[in-house]
Formats: C-alpha cells, sequence, structure tokens
C-alpha cells in the first residue's frame, strides 16, 4: 500500500503534465485526454501499482465541460486514485480503456449513450440502454429536457 | 413460409442483432419476457444448435433513470428512491446513501443506529441469498426448494414489517441512523427466526446441494477466471467464488462489521458450483453476525441529531457497502447545495453481467440459465 | 362377484339377445370407444389434481382448495377454462400440422390404452404382441411433438422439439431392453401371459437383482420417453419458456397435457404389468392361504393400486430432482443405462436358460 504521497511522486515520474486535485480522500489525478489511454495501461501493467480494478467508471457535466472520471484501486496493495480527464462539451472524444480493464466497455457504453462521449477504439460502441434509434440528446446532460417524462421541481 | 424462424443461411450485417451472424447460426432472444431473465433482462443468443457462440445483453426495459431523478432530490428525498434499484437488497441501498451523506457531512453516527443497521443489513442479505437459492434452483428445473426458502423468508419480511412498515422497499435507514425505534418484539422474533433457521437450513443441502444432477449441472460451468472476474469489476460472491477477496465489510468496514466476527467466504473453484458454496456458505456467516449483535444492542439514541435541510459541503464523496449482490458504490458531487449535482450508482449487477458473454461462450442453452442464476442478477440494480 | 368381466359379459349377452350379432359388434365397438375417451378425460383429471396435490404436499402449501371439498374438482374447472379458450393459430404457422399435432398426440396415448389389462381378463385387445405394439406405438409420440415443433414456426418450439427427438429415441432403446428381460423370462409377448406368470409371485421378486435393475432402467426411461422432470428438455420452461408447446393455447394445449398426463398413466400400467404383475395379487410362490386371501382383493385395484404407485413415484422425481442438461441426457443414455441393460438382458437370458430364477 502506497500512500498518496508516494503515489503522487511515482504518477509525475510516469506522466509529467499531470496536476493534483488535495483535500479529498483519495489522490485525485488531472490528465489530458489524449495521454489517457497510455497511463491507464501503465497504471494497470506496473508492478509497483497494479491498479488492476476499475471499480467506478462515470462521467459529470459541468455545463461548460465534462470530465471523465475513473476509480481505479489494486486488489493487491488496495491503494486507490481517482483519474479525471476535462472533456469538451461540443466535442468529447477520449480514448478506451476497455482494453486494459473490460468492465470499462459495458460502463463506455453507458457514458456514451448518457452523456454522448466518444470512445475512441472502442470495439462496439452502441447504445445499451437507451432504446434503438434513439435520437436527440444525451439524458444525463444537465440541458436534457423531456416535457412528457420529467416533472420539475 | 417459416419466415421467423431466422436461422442465418448466409452471412449478414444485422444491426439490429449487433453483429455478423454465420451460416446456420440461431439467433434467439432471450426476454425481455423470459421465465429464465426473473425480470425484463433481454439477451440476444447467438447459437450453433445448442452451444452458445454469443451473448449479447440489452438493457434499458426497466432503467428509470434514478441518477437523474435523484439530481433533483433533497439529501433526504433520494435514498427512498435508491430501494428501488436492488430491491432485495433495499436496506443495504439505504445504507449506502446514508453513509455517503453521513461521510460528507461528517455526521456521528449513534452506536445503537450502527448495531441496528447492521442486523437489518444482515438480514437482507440472508433474505435476498434465500431468494436467489429458490430461484436459482427453479431456473435449473427443480421447483420445491422456491417454497422452502420463502419459508424461511417470510419470517425476515415479517421482521421487517414490523419494524419498518414494509416488507420489500423498507425505507428504514436515513442519514444519522435509522428512521425509527425497533419494535419492541423485535429481538425475540429475530431469535426465533435465528432458531428456525438453525433448525432447517439442513434442508437446502438435502435437497439441493447433495443432488448428482445439481452438481452436474454447476460443476466446470461458466468458468470466470481470477483475472477475468478482477478485469469485468465483478464483486461480492460472483467475484468470491473466483478467489478475489473484495468483500468490503472485511476490507473497509462500516458500521458495525467491525467489532462482529466473521469469515469472509472464498472459493477457487471459479464455476457456478463455487458461487453457488459462496453463497450457501455467506447465509451461515450472516446468521452468526446477526446472532452476535442481537443481544448486544445498545442503548441509547437510534438517530443523531441532524438538522432539517442537509447540505453537504462542495466536494466528491463516495462509499461503498457490501450488497447481496457485490459492491455497492455511491458517488455524491456536491455543489455545496440541498441536492446532489451528480450522482452515480456503481451497481454490482452491471459489472457483474458484463462478464456473462466470457462465462457462457461455448457452453449450452441450459447452461445459461445456470450460470445466470449463479450471478444471482437483479434487473432494477443492473438498470438503475 | 362384482367385476368388470362380469359387466363386460353381460352387456355382450344382453345386446346380442336384443340385435343381430353384428349389430351387438358394432354397439360393442361404440361402447368400447366411449369407454376410452371417458377414462382418457377421467385419468387426466384425476391425475392433474393427484400432480398438484402431490406437488403441494412436497413443498409445504395446500395446493388447490377452492372448487369442490378439497379443490377436488379444480381440474374440472381448469379444462372448463381451457374449453372456452381461443384456440390461436400463430399467423406464420403451418395450419394443418400445427392443428393436427395435438391431435395425434391423443390418437397415441388412446392407442396405446387397447392392450392394458385393466383387471382379470378385462383387455380391450389382447393380442399377442401387446409388449411389441406397445413399444412401437409408444415411439409414435415423438412425431407428434416434431410437428408441434415445426409447425409452431417458433425457435423455442424447434429447439424443444429437436430435443424431445433426440431424447426420445435414444430412450426407447434401454425402455425396450429392459421389457424385453422380462419378455426373455416368460417367452412370450402377449401382455396377459406375462401377467399369469406371475401367478406365483411378481417378476421383480422372482427375478432375482437383474430384474430389479431393468425395472430401475424402465423407470428412468420411460420417465425420460413421457418428457417428465427431470428430463422434461422438451418444455424446459426456464430454458425454452415452454419448449414445443409454446404456441398452443386452449383446447390444443389441453390435448398436449392431457396426452402426457395419460401417457405417463400408461407407461406406469406397462411398467406394473411386467414388473408387478398388472392385476395379479400378490402371491408368495406356494402359500396357498396367503395367496387365496389375497385374492379376496378385487384385481382391479390392485392394477390401479401398483400403476398409481408408480405414478407417484414419477411425480416424486419431478418435484424433488433438477433438470439435466441435453448432453448429460444422452451420455446418461448412451454411455451408462444402454451398456447396463445390454449386460442385464445377457444376465437375464442366462438366468432363463439356467432357470435360475423362481
Amino acid at each position: 500500500m502506497m500512500t498518496n504521497e508516494e503515489l503522487k511522486t511515482r504518477i509525475t515520474e510516469l506522466i509529467p503534465g499531470a496536476t493534483f486535485e488535495e483535500g479529498g480522500e483519495w489522490l485525485n489525478i488531472h490528465v489530458e485526454a489524449g495521454s489517457w489511454p497510455d497511463l491507464a495501461k501503465q497504471l494497470h501493467d506496473n508492478p509497483e501499482y497494479r491498479f488492476d480494478y476499475l471499480f467506478c467508471l462515470t462521467c459529470v457535466d459541468w455545463k461548460t465541460h465534462l470530465t471523465m472520471v475513473y476509480h481505479l484501486t489494486s486488489t493487491e496493495f488496495r491503494h486507490t486514485i481517482v483519474v479525471k480527464s476535462k472533456l469538451d462539451s461540443g466535442k468529447p472524444e477520449i480514448g478506451t480503456v476497455s482494453n486494459v480493464w473490460k468492465t470499462a466497455e459495458f460502463h463506455e457504453r453507458e457514458v456514451y449513450e448518457m452523456f454522448g462521449v466518444n470512445f475512441l477504439n472502442h470495439p462496439d460502441l452502441r447504445l445499451l440502454i437507451l432504446p434503438d434509434g434513439w435520437e436527440g440528446k444525451n439524458p444525463m446532460r444537465k440541458d436534457f429536457e423531456d416535457p412528457v417524462n420529467m416533472i420539475k421541481l | 413460409m417459416y419466415r421467423n424462424t431466422e436461422i442465418v443461411y448466409e452471412s449478414s450485417q444485422n444491426p439490429s442483432i449487433g453483429g455478423a451472424g454465420e451460416a446456420g447460426d440461431l439467433v434467439i432472444n432471450v426476454g425481455p419476457q423470459h421465465p429464465a431473465t426473473h425480470g425484463v433482462l433481454h439477451l440476444v443468443l447467438t447459437l450453433n444448435g445448442e452451444t452458445i457462440k454469443k451473448v449479447e445483453p440489452h438493457l434499458g426495459y426497466i432503467h428509470r433513470s434514478i441518477e437523474k431523478m435523484c439530481e433533483s432530490l433533497t439529501y433526504r428525498q433520494f435514498i427512498y428512491v435508491t430501494s428501488r434499484m436492488d430491491y432485495l437488497s433495499a436496506h443495504i441501498n439505504n445504507q449506502a446513501c446514508a453513509l455517503c451523506v453521513e461521510k460528507g457531512m461528517q455526521i456521528e453516527v449513534p452506536e445503537r443506529a450502527k448495531v441496528i443497521r447492521t442486523i437489518m443489513a444482515e438480514l437482507t442479505r440472508i433474505a435476498s441469498h434465500e431468494l436467489w437459492w429458490g430461484a436459482m434452483a427453479m431456473d435449473i428445473g427443480a421447483f420445491t426448494p422456491f417454497f422452502h426458502a420463502f419459508r424461511e423468508r417470510e419470517a425476515i419480511n415479517d421482521i421487517m414489517e414490523e419494524t419498518c412498515g414494509a416488507r420489500l422497499t423498507m425505507n428504514y435507514m436515513v442519514p444519522g441512523g435509522v428512521m425509527m425505534e425497533l419494535h419492541p418484539d423485535f429481538q425475540r422474533k429475530v431469535k426465533d427466526f435465528i432458531k428456525q433457521f438453525r433448525d432447517k437450513v439442513h434442508e437446502y443441502d438435502e435437497l439441493v446441494t447433495g443432488n448428482i444432477i445439481f452438481r452436474n449441472r454447476m460443476k466446470d460451468v461458466g468458468i470466470l477466471s481470477k483475472e477475468d472476474a478482477v478485469s469485468f469489476g465483478c464483486t461480492g460472491p460472483t467475484a468470491r467464488g473466483s478467489g478475489v477477496s473484495c468483500d468490503i465489510r472485511k476490507l473497509y468496514p462500516y458500521d458495525a462489521y467491525d467489532k462482529v466476527q466473521f469469515e469472509e467466504v472464498l472459493e477457487t473453484g471459479c464455476d457456478s458450483l463455487a458461487r453457488y458454496m459462496v453463497r450457501i456458505r455467506e447465509l451461515h456467516q450472516s446468521i452468526s453476525i446477526v446472532e452476535q449483535l442481537i443481544d448486544n444492542i445498545p442503548e441509547g439514541d437510534f438517530q443523531a441529531k441532524t438538522k432539517a435541510v442537509l447540505k453537504l459541503p462542495k466536494g466528491e464523496f463516495y462509499t461503498s457497502v457490501e450488497t447481496a449482490r457485490g459492491e455497492l458504490g455511491v458517488y455524491i458531487v456536491s455543489e455545496g447545495g440541498t441536492t446532489p449535482y451528480r450522482i452515480k450508482f456503481r451497481s454490482p449487477g452491471f459489472s457483474n453481467l458484463s462478464a456473462l458473454d466470457t462465462m457462457a461462450r461455448g457452453s449450452k442453452l441450459g447452461d445459461l440459465v445456470a450460470m445466470m442464476g449463479t450471478l444471482d442478477l437483479v434487473i432494477p440494480d443492473i438498470d438503475r | 362377484m362384482w367385476s368388470l368381466t362380469n359387466i363386460a359379459n353381460s352387456i355382450h349377452n344382453w345386446l346380442n339377445e336384443q340385435f343381430s350379432p353384428t349389430w351387438a359388434l358394432i354397439f360393442e365397438m361404440v361402447i368400447a370407444g366411449v369407454a376410452v375417451i371417458g377414462l382418457f378425460a377421467l385419468l387426466g383429471l384425476i391425475l392433474v389434481i393427484m400432480e398438484r396435490k402431490v406437488s403441494a404436499w412436497m413443498q409445504i402449501r395446500l395446493g388447490p382448495n377452492r372448487v369442490g371439498p378439497k379443490g377436488l374438482l379444480q381440474s374440472f374447472a381448469d379444462t372448463l377454462k381451457l374449453l372456452v379458450k381461443e384456440g390461436l393459430t400463430p399467423g406464420g404457422a403451418d395450419k394443418l400440422l400445427f392443428n393436427l399435432a395435438p391431435v395425434i398426440a391423443l390418437v397415441v396415448a388412446m392407442l396405446l390404452m387397447a392392450p392394458i389389462a385393466f383387471a382379470k381378463d378385462f383387455q380391450f385387445w389382447d393380442l399377442n404382441i401387446g409388449v411389441l405394439y406397445v413399444s412401437a406405438v409408444s415411439s409414435l409420440m415423438v412425431i407428434s411433438i416434431l410437428m408441434a415443433g415445426w409447425a409452431s414456426n417458433n425457435k423455442y418450439s424447434l429447439m424443444g422439439a429437436m430435443r424431445s427427438g433426440a431424447q426420445i429415441v435414444s430412450y426407447e432403446l434401454s425402455a425396450g431392453l429392459s421389457v424385453l428381460a422380462i419378455v426373455v423370462l416368460t417367452g412370450s409377448l402377449n401382455i396377459s401371459e406375462i401377467i399369469y406368470s406371475q401367478a406365483d409371485g411378481w417378476w421383480i421378486f422372482k427375478g432375482h437383482i437383474p430384474v430389479l435393475i431393468a425395472f430401475v432402467i424402465f423407470i428412468i426411461a420411460v420417465t425420460a420417453e413421457t418428457n417428465r422432470a427431470p428430463f422434461d428438455l422438451a418444455e424446459a420452461e426456464s430454458e425454452l419458456t415452454a419448449g414445443f408447446h409454446t404456441e398452443y393455447s386452449g383446447m390444443k394445449f389441453a390435448l398436449f397435457f392431457l396426452a402426457e398426463y395419460v401417457n405417463v398413466f400408461i407407461v406406469c400400467a406397462i411398467g406394473a404389468t411386467i414388473f408387478l404383475g398388472g392385476w395379479m395379487p400378490l402371491h408368495i410362490g406356494n402359500w396357498e392361504g396367503f395367496n387365496h386371501a389375497m385374492d379376496y382383493i378385487p384385481s382391479s385395484i390392485w392394477f390401479f393400486g401398483k400403476t398409481f404407485f408408480l405414478i407417484f413415484v414419477i411425480m416424486w422425481f419431478r418435484w424433488t430432482f433438477p433438470r439435466l442438461r441435453i448432453d448429460q441426457l444422452l451420455n446418461l443414455e448412451w454411455k451408462y443405462l444402454l451398456p447396463i441393460s445390454m449386460f442385464n438382458l445377457l444376465l437375464v437370458t442366462a438366468m432363463a436358460i439356467l432357470k435360475w430364477h423362481f
């Protein structure tokens, strides 16, 4: 088990451009969308961290931009990090990590339809939950309006 | 004339079935209305005779977008919606949300509330595993276990009804503790139940576990290797059947789990039988946890004093608990208001289901039913 | 003494007094036909209520208890409901085959009724190859299932029919070989001769262990042949929704349902006849007094008692065991039951030649 400080130094070595966010329970790392798939592979494969378990993959719509949030932990060392990546809300694109963690395949499909994030190189990026032929906006975005089914409080 | 008997005669790219069918493949829909899916799960199977070539889940038939709903509900209100996710572990869902709000607001929960929560959660786990046991036996063709399981489950439901007023969606946990005092008969009833359970549990093994047909149906079926289990994010008994230590109650104890003695059940078979055995052994662990706590409920408040309107500070909060199906994570992003800005439920069923394709390829159609039985899928939990 | 034989004879005599022999024969045929259909319907109703009560008893619940005394008229109500329900034919179905299949299932079950001896000297048709006739006709059952599965234009039905084809054809062999064991011992295919050969004791007691093995194999094989759990792969409601009769409703479904129960009755009757002496009371060697006392119990009670005991055993299987998988089912037959029953037949033959049986 590595402490947050140790993890921080190691990850700075790995990717010099990363910025960190303090205060949370776990170490939050901000990475560029372009460098994420490579970093993910290293985080997963490197025997010092072994982040082999992606337990939460989601996206937050901040109106100005989207943020992808990946919660990673190691079943061996039990240390946890949170990786975040800012995406442009007009044309959100990020590389897939489904080749690193298989669970990402389904979670990315969910984020794809709910937030409209395009996962590059995803093997099977289709609608999972929404009905076939769904057109229009992505339901989990903050600007989504459905006058029939949504009740404004 | 047999136009609906969709045997694919030539290679075709059909978008609705999501991939190429080879000549001779049989594509069938299991669900959304099917006896073995226990709800509205829709699986599109590509079969070669009886052998499964591909399983493709189509979700969303019961998707209510609980995450979106929660964005417009206050921190007191949103907990009640979560009972409708994994309705068989309703207490534990509520508990997860309550814990997350408590973590954000740094509320100190009274000891009594912690113990009550733990007892309730374990009773819920027993009830859920009972239902799973009956339903899984029914999937592989044995009807009788269902009624034997419901005999015990009914006793738990009666206890829940007395204390919480509901039998399925209990809504008993609130931020800061539990909603109301225990029923005066609670301890006696729970002890009666423990006695009844201990008297009857041997029937489970006699009726199902030791049955030669059952063992043949389960052994070496639906292999999920340890690496795959971690990679697919499987948790709960599904992963513990593959030898992955992932019991949140042990790893990150919450409520009163650090005060009780219990063992994390691990099996290394990686097959359906291992997952079955994990759940059966968990029943015994849960009953022992309840037994340790039931006589030791401390006196005191059942709820911490909290403000009428809860406001979480700006930030992000994540808690996870062990439901009957695995790790349920609650991820709240707060902007400092009375409602969450974004909430994400990391549901165990969703990840467990994603492993189904890998498990099922190459086995027979009958095996698929056995596998789905041992995955213990609850569809509202997957769809949320 | 009041017995089925006396009633049959008195009707026969009365008809011959009243009418010319030709007309008497025609009337007798009509009466026999009506009797078979009536028996058929009655058996179906009794077996359905029995199954529901047996399952309720095993599942610690009450079972049907509203219609009639203790719910005994429940199956009448069910039949009435099925009669007035619309019998749908799916759009893409082959109408002729689809509607013919349940009728064939019923006709096969009725044909099987013919050689069964219900009581002493009470048999519709005592033909000299009774056992062969039963095995031949009962294998026609698979045709109705295949027809139903194919004509339904439903993938589940088709898979159920394919499973059922593989299953019935394989288990015919074991059932046939285990029946053959008794045929070797008696030296006759005639059902009444087989029964009379058990006048000094039933074959299951006289035949040592080989006959016991044949009996067990017979029970397993006929459970599979009638598509009952744990071999109900043709229906397999948790895998194939309802298998070959997924698309059937109303009376067409009821005919399949009825045929299944009558088939269970028939195979149990055959089992009781061949291994347990049919209507023959429990006789032990030359204990004259005991044998005489046993003869006071009417032969029809012996027959139905044994048959319903076997039916109860088959129901017991259904409500206790999980279902097998298709490859395990075929493995069980081709790798275990068939070799065992072949070897067993050799043993029985040796036993018959050396006169080692009682």
